[in-house]
Formats: C-alpha cells, sequence, structure tokens
C-alpha cells in the first residue's frame, strides 16, 4: 500500500493553524545531558492500565535500570531506576493531574552505574514475540502523552488484521521539539526501532509521519529510510494532526470507526520517541529510564531539548534551562493545546512528559465568554466533525443524554473548538465534563 | 598595554569565575491552573463586527455618494439610535453595559439604515433602531439567540407599518443626467429637511422593480412590455446604483466589492450569496423564457431591488443562517425561491426581506439534519460506525 501518490503533503478534514507555533525558541537546540541531580523522586504510575507494584522500600540500594515496580497486569509496565542510589522514602509528591501521587524517593549516589543490562538482542533476527516482550520488559509506553503501554498496541487480538504501522512523528503540539530533534539528531535509532516493531506486527506497510515544518528531519529520515523498510511521508502543518485518528485518515485514508481502536482498520501507531525507546530495549538491553523533553516558551532563559532522567523535578529542569528571565504566570507540563497547567514545580518527569512550556503572565488571559454567535467556526475546526456550538449549548443545560446522542463521546478533546471561538466559549472543557458524566451515569 | 591595564584584567578574571551568574527560578506561587487549552485564536466577537463594518463601507460611499448628504445623515442617526436602545436595553434589564462594545449595535444600525429610503424622517430611525435592538434582538436573549435578523425584522415592521414613508424613494444624484451639477446636489435640502422632519415632497421617484410591478399589473403580461426598464443602458445604471431604491441596497458594485471582502474575512459561507442569487438567476430565466411579459429576464432580477444587499450582507448574517455548507446551500436556494414567488405573484414588488425572514424561521430545522457526517461513522446510517 502506498499513501496518495500526490506530491502535495498529506492532512485530515477539519482542524486549527495556532498562530504562534514557538516551535523556533528549540527547535535548532540539539538535545543536551542533563548534569546529574542529587535526588530523583520518581512516580510509580506512570501509564495507563493497572499501576505496577512496588518491589523496593526506604533504604534498598538501586543501580541504574534496576526494576522498581513490576507490571501490575498485562495493561501495565515496569519502572526502572533512573540512577545508581538508595531509596530515601516512598512518599507522595504532587502528580502532574493535581492530585498528589506515590513516588520512590532516590538519593543518588553520584556514580550513575549501570546494573545488569537485558542481553541485547539481534535487531535483523528478532524474534516477534522477543521484541514484543522486550518492549514490554524495559516498560515502554506511548510517549507522546497517552502513555499506554506500548506492547499492548503491539499484541492485536488474531481476528485483527494489521498491515500498517505508523509512526507519529507530526509533533502538531506548538512549541514542543522533542520528537522533531529526536529524528533529526537519531535518525537511524527511529528507523531500527520502527523496522522491530513492524516486525513483531509482522506487517510490510510501515510509515512515518513528519509535518513538513520538520523538513530536516524528513529529509535525513527519506536519506536512510530505503534500507529499513520505512516510508517517509510529508504532512500537511496543521493542529491536530498528530491526533492518532488523523493521523492514519491523512496517511490511509481509512477512518477508525467510532468507539473503535486503529487496529479496527488495520493500523498501529506508536510514537517515534515510544520507537526509539524501543529500539534502545532491544539494541543494547536498555530499560526506558529518561527521554527527550522540550523545556520551553518565552520566560526560559535558554529554550532548548534535554535528555532527563525519570523523576526529574520541573524546578530542576527549567535550572538547566538557565532558569527564567521572568516570572511566569503558567507551567505546563505537554504543550499549549493540551497540556497540563502545574501548580507546583516539584511535579516530576514522567515517561509521556514531552514538554515543559513556561507563559508569559502577559500571555494568560482569562477569558470571559460572551453567548454563541453561530459562527460556525468550531464546525470547521472539529477534526471529528461534531458540532461543538450545540453540544456545549445542551450540556450546560445539562441535557447530558442529548449530547451523548450528538456524540460528544467521540471528541477527542484536541480543544481546536475552544481555541477557535470568538466568543471564547469553554467548548471542549464542556465536553470533557460531559464525557466524565455520561461515563459516570453508565457505570451506575 | 600598559603594566596597569594587565593588572586590572588580570584582576578582573577571577573575580569572574567565582561568580556564576544567578540562575533565577520562578517563585511558583502565582501560577494560573486552568485547563487546556492554554492559547486562544486572535479573533473574537468585536473584531468579527469591525470587519463587518469594513466590509459595508463600499455600500456606506456608494449610498452617500449616490443619494447625497441625507443619506449620511440616516445612516448617523439609525446607528446612533441602534446604540442607544442597546444601552438602555441593557441598563433596563441590569445587563453588563459591557456588551455595547461587541460592535453588533452598530452593525444593526448601519444594515437598518443601509434598508431605509436617504429621506426617511428622524423618528422613523428611532422606531427603527429600537425594533432591531428590542424586538429583532434583545427579547430573545440578545446577540446569538435572535432567530431572526434584527435590521430585517425592523425593516419588514416599518414597510408595513409606515408604507408612506418607506416607499418614498429620493432619486439619486445622478439620474436624470444631473452629474455635471454634483457638487450642488450632493446637498439637497428637500432630502436633508425631510430627514429632520420635515413633509418629503415633489422629489421622490419610483424603484425599476416597482415600475415593473405597475407595468405588469396594468397592461398585463405581454412581451416586450419591460423593454423600457430592462434594456443594457438600464442595466449599467442599476449595476452602479444610480437608481431609487434603498441608501445602501442600489448599488450592485459596491455591495459586490463587500461581499469579496465578507469572503476574504472568512465571514460568510459563500454558498449562501451564491445559491441564492443563483436561485433567483435560473427561477426568473425560466419565468421569463416560458412566460414572455410576465417577468423582465434574469439579470434585471438580479441587479435590482434589495437582493444583492440581502443575498450578500443578510442573508449571510452568522446568527440568523446555518452553520454548515449544505445548510447554507439549502438556504440560499429556498431565500432565491421565496424572493421570486414574492416578486412575481406577491403583492409587493420586492421580496427579499420577507424570503430571508421565512428563511430565518427555518434555520433551526435545517441545522438539525444538514450536518456533516462525524468522523467514524456511517456514511448515511449515523447510529453504525464507519466500515471497517
Amino acid at each position: 500500500m502506498t499513501p496518495n501518490n500526490s506530491s502535495r503533503p498529506l492532512t485530515f478534514k477539519g482542524g486549527i493553524h495556532p498562530s504562534k507555533d514557538g516551535k523556533a525558541l528549540s527547535r535548532a537546540a540539539a538535545v543536551r545531558e542533563a548534569p546529574l541531580l542529587a535526588e530523583y523522586q520518581l512516580i510509580v504510575q506512570q501509564n495507563v492500565g493497572a499501576p505496577p507494584e512496588l518491589l523496593v522500600k526506604a533504604g534498598d540500594e538501586l543501580k541504574k535500570g534496576q526494576l522498581v515496580a513490576k507490571a501490575g497486569g498485562f495493561v501495565s509496565v515496569p519502572l526502572h531506576s533512573p540512577t545508581s542510589g538508595k531509596v530515601k522514602e516512598i512518599s507522595r509528591i504532587p502528580g502532574p493531574m493535581g492530585v498528589p501521587v506515590q513516588a520512590v524517593i532516590i538519593v543518588a549516589d553520584g556514580n550513575d552505574e549501570w546494573g545488569e543490562l537485558m542481553p541485547p538482542l539481534d535487531w535483523k533476527t528478532a524474534e516477534p514475540q522477543a521484541v514484543r516482550d522486550r518492549v514490554r520488559d524495559a516498560g515502554i509506553v506511548g510517549m507522546g502523552g497517552a502513555a499506554f503501554p506500548t506492547h499492548v498496541k503491539l499484541s492485536p487480538p488474531p481476528d485483527k488484521k494489521i498491515d500498517c504501522l505508523i509512526l507519529n512523528g507530526a509533533e502538531c503540539e506548538p512549541y514542543l521539539t522533542a520528537d522533531h530533534r529526536l529524528m533529526v539528531e537519531f535518525p537511524e535509532k527511529v528507523l531500527r526501532g520502527a523496522a522491530l516493531l513492524g516486525r513483531a506486527l509482522g506487517v510490510k506497510d510501515i510509515f512515518i509521519g513528519v509535518e513538513v515544518n520538520k523538513p530536516d528531519a524528513i529529509e535525513i529520515l527519506s536519506s536512510q529510510a530505503a534500507g529499513f523498510g520505512v516510508k517517509i511521508v510529508a504532512l500537511q502543518v496543521k493542529y491536530p494532526q498528530g491526533a492518532e485518528k488523523h493521523l492514519i485518515s491523512a496517511i490511509t485514508g481509512r477512518e477508525v470507526p467510532t468507539g473503535g481502536l486503529p487496529m479496527d482498520v488495520g493500523c498501529v501507531v506508536q510514537n517515534v520517541g515510544s520507537t526509539a525507546a524501543a529500539a534502545d530495549a532491544v539494541l543494547e538491553g536498555k530499560p526506558l529510564i529518561d527521554r527527550i523533553v522540550t523545556v520551553t516558551g518565552e520566560p526560559v532563559k535558554t529554550p532548548g531539548n534535554w535528555r532527563l532522567k525519570l523523576g526529574t523535578p520541573v524546578a530542576e529542569a527549567i535550572r538547566f534551562a538557565g532558569g527564567v528571565t521572568c516570572e511566569p504566570g503558567k507551567v505546563i507540563l505537554g504543550g499549549p493545546m493540551m497540556g497540563f497547567a502545574q501548580k507546583s514545580l516539584e511535579v516530576t518527569v514522567m515517561k509521556n512528559t514531552s514538554g515543559i512550556l513556561l507563559m508569559k503572565k502577559d500571555d494568560i488571559i482569562q477569558y470571559q465568554s460572551t453567548a454563541c454567535i453561530r459562527c460556525g467556526k468550531c464546525l470547521d475546526a472539529c477534526p471529528m466533525n461534531l458540532q461543538p456550538g450545540s453540544l456545549s449549548a445542551a450540556i450546560e443545560s445539562e441535557k447530558f443524554d442529548l449530547a451523548a446522542k450528538n456524540n460528544v463521546m467521540d471528541c477527542v478533546e484536541c480543544g481546536s473548538c475552544a481555541y477557535i471561538c470568538p466568543a471564547h466559549r469553554p467548548l471542549v472543557q464542556h465536553f470533557r465534563r460531559a464525557k466524565a458524566e455520561i461515563r459516570n451515569r453508565s457505570k451506575k | 598595554m600598559s603594566e596597569e591595564v594587565k593588572a586590572e584584567v588580570q584582576a578582573k578574571i577571577p573575580a569572574q569565575a567565582e561568580t556564576p551568574p544567578p540562575v533565577m527560578l520562578p517563585k511558583g506561587n502565582e501560577l494560573v491552573l486552568s485547563s487546556s487549552p492554554h492559547i486562544h485564536a486572535a479573533e473574537n466577537v468585536p473584531s468579527i463586527m469591525f470587519k463587518v463594518i469594513i466590509a459595508l463601507l463600499p455600500a456606506v460611499f456608494a449610498g452617500i455618494l449616490l443619494f447625497g448628504a441625507a443619506a449620511l445623515l440616516v445612516i448617523a442617526y439609525c446607528i446612533v439610535f441602534s446604540v442607544a436602545a442597546e444601552l438602555l436595553w441593557c441598563k433596563l434589564a441590569g445587563k453588563p453595559l459591557s456588551t455595547v462594545r461587541d460592535l453588533s449595535a452598530v452593525v444593526t444600525g448601519l444594515l437598518l439604515a443601509l434598508n431605509l429610503s436617504a429621506g426617511v424622517p428622524w423618528w422613523l430611525c428611532l422606531i427603527g433602531a429600537f425594533i432591531a435592538i428590542w424586538l429583532g434582538k434583545q427579547v430573545f436573549g440578545g446577540l446569538g439567540h435572535n432567530p431572526f435578523n434584527p435590521a430585517l425584522v425592523a425593516r419588514v415592521a416599518l414597510l408595513i407599518a409606515l408604507p408612506k414613508y418607506m416607499t418614498a424613494w429620493v432619486p439619486a444624484k445622478f439620474m436624470n443626467g444631473n452629474a455635471a451639477s454634483y457638487a450642488r446636489q450632493f446637498f439637497t435640502p428637500a432630502a436633508w429637511n425631510s430627514v429632520l422632519g420635515a413633509p418629503l415632497d415633489g422629489v421622490t421617484c419610483a424603484t425599476p422593480l416597482g415600475l415593473v410591478g405597475t407595468t405588469a399589473k396594468v397592461l398585463g403580461p405581454a412581451p416586450g412590455v419591460f423593454a423600457e426598464v430592462a434594456n443594457p443602458t438600464a442595466y449599467l445604471q442599476y449595476f452602479l446604483g444610480n437608481v431609487g431604491g434603498c441608501l445602501g441596497e442600489t448599488s450592485a458594485l459596491a455591495l459586490l466589492i463587500g461581499g469579496l471582502l465578507l469572503v476574504l474575512f472568512k465571514l460568510i459561507k459563500w454558498q449562501i450569496p451564491v445559491f441564492y442569487l443563483g436561485t433567483v438567476a435560473v427561477f426568473t430565466a425560466v419565468i421569463n423564457y416560458c412566460f414572455p411579459g410576465v417577468t423582465p429576464p434574469a439579470l434585471f432580477h438580479l441587479l435590482t431591488g434589495g437582493l444583492m444587499l440581502g443575498a450578500i450582507f443578510m442573508a449571510t448574517d452568522m446568527v440568523t443562517s446555518p452553520m454548515t455548507e449544505p445548510g447554507a446551500i439549502i438556504f440560499g436556494i429556498g431565500c432565491g425561491i421565496v424572493t421570486c414567488v414574492i416578486r412575481i405573484w406577491g403583492n409587493y414588488p420586492e421580496g427579499v426581506s420577507f424570503a430571508i425572514l421565512f428563511m430565518n424561521a427555518l434555520v433551526p430545522l435545517i441545522d438539525r439534519f444538514a450536518t456533516k457526517k462525524p468522523f467514524g461513522y456511517h456514511p448515511w446510517d449515523r447510529k453504525k460506525g464507519a466500515q471497517a
């Protein structure tokens, strides 16, 4: 299968073009290694699904890469120590979602010494099952933000025929450049990982979708892709191009059915960061203990991309970036469209932390929303072809059944509607609430 | 380099190395917590209204150019009274006066003025403004909640209640070959005084549509009966706006420029004016061809009356038109059919206002059915998912 032969970059219907993409701040900054910290606060649950089971207690000695927690079920992954040292305590620290979470506080011994690594596998002969097991044992999850265990996506039920692996290098969130730098600086790692994951799935067609605002990434990947049986697909710059369903739609023209998964249309989508991590796990036996994080935003003194160990506090990450030039109004984990605003700088880097974004106080506007003027911009922006305007009206009058009937559950919460609304209506916020409400009601 | 300077330089080097620049970390005690998205498009309601006003300017200038100082007076009255009506309502209803800042009352006032003759008395502007703002908009809950275009509600109410004033058309300044003395003509005391409340005598004229209506009724359908009003020379005058009529509706040229601006600003769905005008063109062409003498040719219909103003500025009002493209097409076609039926067989010579108001009433229905297929659903069975 080949994607649409036209030379034009591919895309999906709908979406928005954020006026300020902010990538210029950090896209030229090569990935830097962060200095070793004295202490890491490793959040225990870093994956969607079952929480991992903790294996260590206060006082335990740890080597770098040593198992800290084992997978708590099939939809779960183990967790490894980011450095060598000693467990100071198991305590609760501020979590990224605003509620305290369990964390292992590790005091580094300063040696940063690896423990016993998993045996490397040969990338040309590794068996599919061995690759799947290794991806699970290395604790790899969706590093674009979803944190869904990668090995689960590599293990589709037998009745689902998978013929296409798509790697997500769109990085459509403004400001973020972590995946961009990864593709430019470690193209071979990404391509090897792609070939390995393709083998694990038994697919012939492997695509890497990259937005055309990363021409250097497209060029370098394309120049080496043929040797790995991977095709590089140029995508239009549009948000949310990197949303799973819309990436599939852009590249294959297939439409994931409502309530379905990519595997229902024969596709599996993986983030390029997870793919590179899989390559490390298989070829070098290294578990996932660090990741590339974009530390950026106008208040940051030297915005850039750092390889940060899991458990690095946000405040320390900002220190690596030279601190701030002015007091920020917002600190966001992730990008400005779907990231989470933080109240505390003690939150630590997790497997799905793609960026730490600081916003100037002047850029924080508390909008007064006014009545819908039915301009229809939200309808054009919604990548799911929903009707955000009338949906929000239904939700505001507590008509959740009507909202469900009008497909609110299909909302991917990309926020395009709320971004574009000239009346500043909190549309996606209403939909999040309605989805939670409807889920709760159906449980009863 | 002198010894002194060298010593000075050397003294400085270790001092610099000893004090690395302090890293300023955020204190983090004033962080704002809010749900994503954290950025927002620059466009807001006032900026949309401002762009609409910009797009209306060609028609405003054409109106003043064609109908003189009296037109300016009518426009000023309508805007001032509309804003006053908005302010008064907000005051009485205990709403924040800040809603006046969204400029929507200015747009309504301007549209109302464009729908009036250049000789209407000031108190008619006052009544019109209050009907538009109060009955057309605020009783429904304000901007965004009104089912009908407020300016059209006012125009139709005035047309029915005060036909004598609403159909006293002031001739354009260039009619009757007076272009040479334009400067002197610009300020016509008769029209000016009429706006200020004096009776409008001796300066009225008929609109082309009005003429056609009378001709058809008096002479009955006969071939060639419209030759006087429907010929290339007359068409050029209609296109430029050099005829009698409402001060903003006569110049098709100015309105088309405004329409282009609206499309460029992405404020309207082009399907509404295109399908509206297209339907009128096809409908009248067919009637004109099949039943000679019943109605003038399509081009006459396109260039006369309030069709251009209605199709480009009134029917496309965001609040009162469908939100999807298929809905816009249905809406445009519907407006076209009702307009033609009224123009050809109705009692009124003009049907644009009634047609748009009629279709406004159907918008909720259109919006309910003319929806886009949600992503991931079966093309026609919306209860089912897309086929894998």
